[in-house]
């Protein structure tokens, strides 16, 4: 089965760069849809990309062919578990793209709000937050703790 | 000692308890802890005035070199009786000072208790690491105190303060400590000041990092604005951490370090500068003040200033002087500001614009106050006397120090009178207050305290006794510690001082416009404010430039990078070997070219469930690969997720837009596509470099005998998962649990623990006399929804598959299958019924809990590592057990067979979860949407 021997091969080199890039130009979309099959691309290649590191050869099963000749174990167990678990991840991103969609009728990731606004404000030249402890303008600066007790008395808060 | 702190720490953590059962007064039984840390000190008195410490060590992280190094010397033995002492005073104060209900109280009462452990910490420990581990920790402690008050901003902004100076401050200070350990060797401070230290310029940067450390925390200048600030706490916090204990700590550290440091070149313009500044303008601020606490405050800020120029002179003299006066002031501010609460606390304000006449009915308080005030002020025969006279004596041949110290001096007769007027003068139109009887916790801890500075001044002479050796750490001592020195310069100069700071009183009408106009910059808020408007603009520009939003342009940048760096790396070394075969086996070359072919086009394709199936398409064929590389193991588990994969995607698209919107931008289509290509290239290359540069031997090689010998299995990639890498396998269950609990909680709105949908009616429904019943749940769904043949197809397959998935499960040992495998045959059997049969069948199908199901198999995997471990073995070895059955001859059972079990169950739930979710819930939507998007969304949209 292994005419190439110890080398690379090429055919799977050339697929694992088609499956990828794929990959990248559907990640790269707004669609979560696409971007799940994008995942599911890239997870297709990656996956290759790790078997290439082992040997091919007969199945890593003893008794059915020579141990020398079997394929690479390890690679192939790591891949199991990312087939597996990229599973996991597509009914997650699907179940996502299912509750944006109920939520806002899309399955767009839009941009972040948060992140829009502190753009807008360094845009602005404002700061983050409003409580820098000013007490007025007409407070002495150096009579911090301006308000005593009697007055909190007053509104019924107890005393500290 | 660590008895005592863990003492401390054991209070702490009570502290709740008791304070739910007591209320305040939990704070007495609190006492004891601090009073126990008092109470040790006291007792090694004997050791301390022969010149010996107490010394003990634990070890504690061995890889760093890091001990539990305690040592009690005379600075430690006078520190501990303070904070242990006036701790235990403050904490009785508290158990009256609040009020049963007060908010947060057993947050407080924890926090104060571990604020005292965390002190005596800073004042025991010996080691350098280990004292900076305590300094953080009051740091952190006094923010919490500071900020008691959460509802109030000018709280929460002060402990913001205070956290943020002496944080930074503290880090300064961890540079040098490391600075110094790393080039002496050892961070026991015993060790490095017993030896000499390295000369060189490190030592430098050290002493100047360590200074803004200790004078950070002690609010000296240009580091004082937080400490006025910081009086937003409960006045008991500010008698112990801003009088006695806290900002002490900046003044031990210098007072620790200067025998050994004072000599070092910048050590001594820093510190007497900088003492000095800041005790001539806190002491001038002290006297514009109208809050009484803050008056204190800023006299606090003064008297820090004169401490840190006495510790830090690095004299004999000087030092005795400063450890007298380190005491004495404990003494005296922390009996005044305890006087301002119970001010405050009876007369409901404590601006001095509006007290008036509290001297009359309130003798004992007056008498305390007097008392704390004329020690202060410099008067005999109190503690405060005595030790101004050392410290006029140590600077008589240092003109100019001594006439700083001189004025600030003054300053401090004067603010200590404004204090007593202020709090106790009759003023014209102002009502009286009247104090009620106060209670004896809140007085008895303020009149021990000034009682003690007015029994120390007499002892004076055994006092010099104690505390001289301390000061023989500089070298030899003159001066003593003496009530009466007799006529010398020094009582010319006390008497001197006394006279022009009450004429400064005294003119204090007249000079109200030079105050107001004279403003001390001691209250840097305004640099303080400045400097975080600094920052906080540039976050906010940093942060506007580099968050951008978009999720596209975050993943762009990444793997841009990845184009960048990595192939740039790899174009510029091309480490690829010359031997490239075309194929293994020219079928390779078949698959390949329809998997290329079907990726492509699912990138341009605008129709959801079209590209679905082209990317479902490169699995299939990437399963191919697997079979024809060798994994077959790989092929099996990849063809049923891929059929999983589509069942699933399928159930979500029937609700989503059957095609993708039309995005207008073209260009960035483009130059997605461009930097997918990129990527792809780079990624062959990797693809190519990585399997052409193994230059060692796999250790995959000793797998096969490996799996035979320890897992008793043939199949080496099984045996891995459930054995050799059992634990891999273990977090990939967790990770599969997981998802399965996301995608249940995203789809469904309320529990799905909740009742399941059952069959609820049996015959609901009429059903047709004479039609046979293949499934049960089918009959529930709508008649134009059913399919006869789906339904008899299922009910003649279902339980074989069942059977498949479990020999598989079971054959997965010795041949290609396994728990994975077997799950997902089992998940597909019920993805059928579903989809012959709807929700219901789903439910008759699987009559239990998505949830029970996944935590039964996580359980499962778990319980057999236990196993394992409890008969002796490592955690997850396998065990080969050999039975017999009749009828079927000798065979053996691997005990790694229930942790593929586990897997198998959790596999299964894993469906389960996503069809209840997917497939049930999303039909309930459906239904409860009024049907009209039910259709699958192929069925609408003009498909592929």
């Amino acid at each position: 089965m292994s005419a190439g021997g110890a080398g690379p091969t090429l055919v799977l080199v050339v697929i694992v760069g088609v499956l990828v890039g794929c990959g990248v130009s559907l990640l790269l979309e707004r669609s979560l849809t696409r971007i799940l099959l994008g995942v599911i691309l890239l997870g297709n290649g990656v996956n290759l990309l790790i078997l290439l590191g082992g040997r091919p050869g007969v199945a890593p099963v003893v008794g059915t062919g020579a141990v020398e000749e079997m394929s690479d174990a390890v690679p192939q167990a790591m891949v199991l578990t990312s087939i597996v678990i990229t599973f996991g991840l597509t009914a997650f991103l699907l179940a996502v793209g299912y509750r944006s969609w109920y939520l806002t009728g899309d399955d767009e990731v839009p941009d972040d709000i948060e992140d829009r606004q502190i753009i807008r404000r360094a845009e602005r030249d404002e700061v983050t937050t409003e409580d820098l402890g000013g007490e007025g303008a007409d407070a002495d600066p150096e009579q911090v703790d301006p308000e005593p007790a009697r007055r909190r008395l007053r509104r019924g808060e107890g005393v500290e | 000692m660590l008895v005592l702190l863990i003492l401390h720490l054991v209070a702490a953590l009570l502290a709740p308890l008791f304070v739910r059962w007591w209320g305040p007064r939990a704070c007495y039984p609190l006492a004891l802890a601090p009073a126990a840390a008092f109470g040790w000190a006291l007792a090694q008195t004997p050791t301390v005035r022969d010149g010996r410490a107490v010394v003990e060590t634990y070890p504690w992280v061995g890889q760093l070199g890091l001990e539990l190094a305690f040592r009690l010397g005379t600075l430690n033995w006078l520190m501990t009786l303070l904070v242990g002492g006036v701790g235990t005073l403050v904490l009785v104060y508290c158990a009256r000072y609040f009020s049963p209900g007060s908010l947060g109280l057993a947050r407080f009462a924890t926090v104060l208790v571990a604020f005292a452990g965390a002190m005596l910490c800073v004042v025991l420990a010996d080691d350098l690491l280990l004292l900076y581990v305590g300094w953080e920790l009051t740091t952190i402690f006094s923010y919490l105190l500071i900020g008691h008050s959460t509802e109030r901003r000018s709280s929460r902004w002060a402990a913001a303060q205070a956290l943020m100076v002496t944080t930074l401050g503290g880090l300064a200070m961890l540079i040098g400590f490391i600075l110094l350990g790393e080039h002496a060797g050892t961070y026991r401070w015993s060790e490095i000041a017993a030896g000499s230290l390295p000369a060189g310029g490190y030592l430098i940067t050290a002493v100047v990092l360590i200074l803004i450390g200790a004078l950070s925390k002690s609010a000296v200048l240009p580091f004082s604005s937080w400490l006025p600030v910081a009086m937003a706490a409960p006045t008991p916090v500010s008698a112990y951490l801003h009088a006695a204990a806290m900002v002490k700590a900046g003044v031990y550290l210098v007072g620790l370090l200067a025998p050994a440091l004072a000599t070092v070149g910048p050590w001594r313009p820093v510190v007497l500068g900088a003492g000095l500044a800041t005790m001539i303008v806190g002491g001038w601020a002290a006297l514009r003040q109208t809050d009484l606490k803050l008056l204190l405050a800023y006299g606090t800020v003064s008297q820090l200033g004169l401490l840190v120029v006495l510790t830090g002179a690095g004299t004999p003299d000087a030092a005795l002087a400063g450890i007298a006066m380190l005491l004495a002031h404990a003494l005296f501010k922390a009996t005044l500001f305890l006087v301002v609460g119970i001010i405050d606390h009876g007369a409901g304000t404590r601006d001095l614009r509006e007290l008036s006449g509290l001297r009359h009915g309130a003798t004992p308080l007056v008498a305390v106050a007097l008392l704390a005030a004329a020690s202060m002020a410099g008067i005999p025969p109190l503690i405060g006397f005595v030790a101004k006279e050392a410290v006029f004596a140590a600077f008589l041949d240092r003109p100019v120090i001594l006439a700083g110290l001189v004025a600030g001096t003054v300053l401090t007769v004067a603010y200590s009178a404004r204090f007593l007027w202020g709090a106790f003068a009759d003023r014209p139109g102002v009502p009286p207050a009247r104090l009620d009887r106060i209670a004896a916790p809140l007085l008895l801890p303020p009149a021990l305290l000034a009682v003690a500075g007015l029994v120390a001044g007499p002892l004076a002479g055994g006092l010099d006794g104690v505390l001289r050796p301390y000061a023989e750490l500089f070298g030899a001592v003159h001066a003593h510690l003496v009530l009466w020195p007799g006529p010398t310069p020094a009582l010319g100069l006390s008497a001197l001082v006394l006279v022009a700071g009450g004429a400064l009183f005294a003119l204090r009408g007249p000079l109200t416009p030079l105050l107001a106009r004279l403003r001390a910059p001691v209250g840097g808020n305004p640099g303080y404010e400045w400097v975080v408007g600094r920052f906080d603009r540039f976050a906010v520009e940093v942060t506007g430039a580099t968050q951008r939003g978009s999720l596209p342009q975050y993943l762009g940048t990444i793997l841009v990078v990845l184009v960048l760096l990595p192939g740039g790396a790899m174009l510029a070394a091309r480490p690829w070997g010359e031997r490239i075969a075309l194929w293994d086996t020219p079928l390779q070359l078949v698959v390949a070219t329809v998997l290329a072919v079907a990726a492509v086009l699912a990138v341009g394709s605008r129709s959801r469930m079209t590209a679905m199936l082209l990317v479902g398409v490169t699995g299939y064929g990437t399963a191919m690969l697997f079979v024809l590389y060798g994994a077959p193991d790989l092929a099996l588990t990849q063809f049923l997720v891929e059929t999983a994969t589509i069942a699933v995607f399928v159930l979500v698209l029937r609700r989503l837009p059957a095609r993708f919107s039309a995005r207008p931008l073209r260009r960035s289509r483009w130059l997605r596509r461009a930097v997918g290509a990129a990527v792809g290239l780079v990624t062959a290359g990797l693809a190519l470099v990585a399997a052409s540069a193994r230059n060692a031997p796999t250790i995959s090689a000793a797998f096969p005998d490996l799996a035979v010998a320890e897992g008793y299995g043939r199949n080496v990639v099984n045996v891995t998962l459930v054995d050799i890498r059992a634990w891999d396998t273990m977090g990939e269950m967790a990770v599969l649990v997981v998802t399965a609990t996301g995608v249940a909680s995203l789809v469904f709105q309320r529990s799905r623990t909740g009742p399941r949908p059952r069959r609820q009616q049996r015959g609901a429904r009429p059903q047709r006399p004479g039609r046979p019943v293949w499934l049960r749940g089918g009959a529930r769904l709508e008649e134009r929804r059913r399919s006869i043949v789906l339904e008899v197809m299922t009910r003649l397959i279902f339980h074989t598959v069942v059977l498949f998935s479990l020999y598989l499960l079971f054959s997965g040992h010795n041949a290609p299958g396994g728990g994975f495998s077997g799950g997902l045959v089992a998940g597909l059997a019920l993805v059928v019924r579903y989809l012959a049969g709807g929700r219901y069948e789903l439910a008759e199908a699987a009559p239990i809990g998505a949830g029970t199901v996944l935590g039964a198999g996580l359980a499962v995997s778990v319980g057999t590592g236990v196993v394992s471990l409890l008969a002796g073995g490592s955690v997850l070895q396998s065990a080969r057990v050999d039975l017999y059955l009749p009828g079927v001859g000798d065979f053996y059972l691997v005990t790694s067979i229930f942790f593929d079990i586990g897997v198998y169950l959790v596999v299964v739930g894993l469906m389960l979860d996503i069809l209840r979710s997917l497939g049930a819930e999303v039909d309930r939507h459906i239904e409860a949407a009024g049907g009209a998007t039910s259709r699958l969304a192929v069925e609408r949209g003009e498909g592929a």
